[in-house]
């Protein structure tokens, strides 16, 4: 009876997963899909429990879901820290640029 | 225990679930964030104690163990989840997103 209960809540898990891969998928701007991704770890943790449930080898089943959930917080700070660099060199590039076309323009020193 | 557990287990996915209706239905991104980021950690920490308490049925040394190490995965969550929702929401500060307000057009 308990080993069905747990079942049930682990195929409900993989439904909300589905769900929330939408967001991820047809997210409208990165940190959308970031974040799409992040709580597709955070369930993705609690599933590997259920599954070692499941499997009646919890113990080795720990050691995964403790390995995933490093893992999705490392990438997760990862990812955000590459795109605010990239926006950063962007901008540095853009105003270095912006810059010397000013100058040969004017040729002139910066005002 | 087991009843116990079961209890734990389906509250954690109510309030998953509410956050997922969250994900896909919130207008902008600031408010997504709001829904994903408290409602998860709170799931996911009540389901992991279901399975730990669930594990507990035999009361051994060795599932006491992993019992602890189960516990371990919901502090780590309390500490890391919140963390990256600060990170996304400072990068989506500083990248120069518009919250949303009423009568825009939904992001």
């Amino acid at each position: 009876m308990a080993e069905h209960f747990i079942l049930i809540a682990a195929i409900v898990l993989i439904l909300l997963i589905m769900a929330s891969l939408i967001r991820v998928v047809g997210g409208p701007t990165v940190i959308d899909r970031i974040l799409g991704g992040n709580v597709v770890g955070t369930k993705t943790t609690v599933l590997l429990l259920l599954i070692g449930i499941l499997y009646e080898s919890l113990a080795m089943f720990v050691d995964i879901a403790i390995a995933y959930a490093l893992l999705n917080f490392i990438a997760t700070l990862g990812a955000t820290k590459f795109f605010l660099r990239r926006r950063t060199t962007d901008k540095a590039l853009a105003e270095a640029f912006l810059y010397q076309e000013d100058a040969e323009s004017s040729n002139g020193g910066p005002s | 225990m087991t009843v116990i557990a079961s209890i734990f287990i389906l509250a954690g996915l109510f309030f998953f679930a509410i956050g997922v209706l969250g994900i896909l239905r919130f207008p902008d991104f600031y408010s997504r964030l709001h829904a994903a980021g408290k409602s998860d950690s709170l799931a996911s920490v009540l389901v992991i104690t279901g399975v730990a308490l669930y594990n507990l049925q035999e009361f051994t040394v060795a599932n006491l163990l992993v019992s602890i190490k189960i516990m371990l995965i919901t502090v780590f969550i309390y500490v890391a989840s919140p963390t990256a929702t600060y990170a996304l929401t400072k990068t989506a500060m500083i990248l120069g997103f518009e919250p949303w307000e009423k009568g825009k057009k939904r992001q």
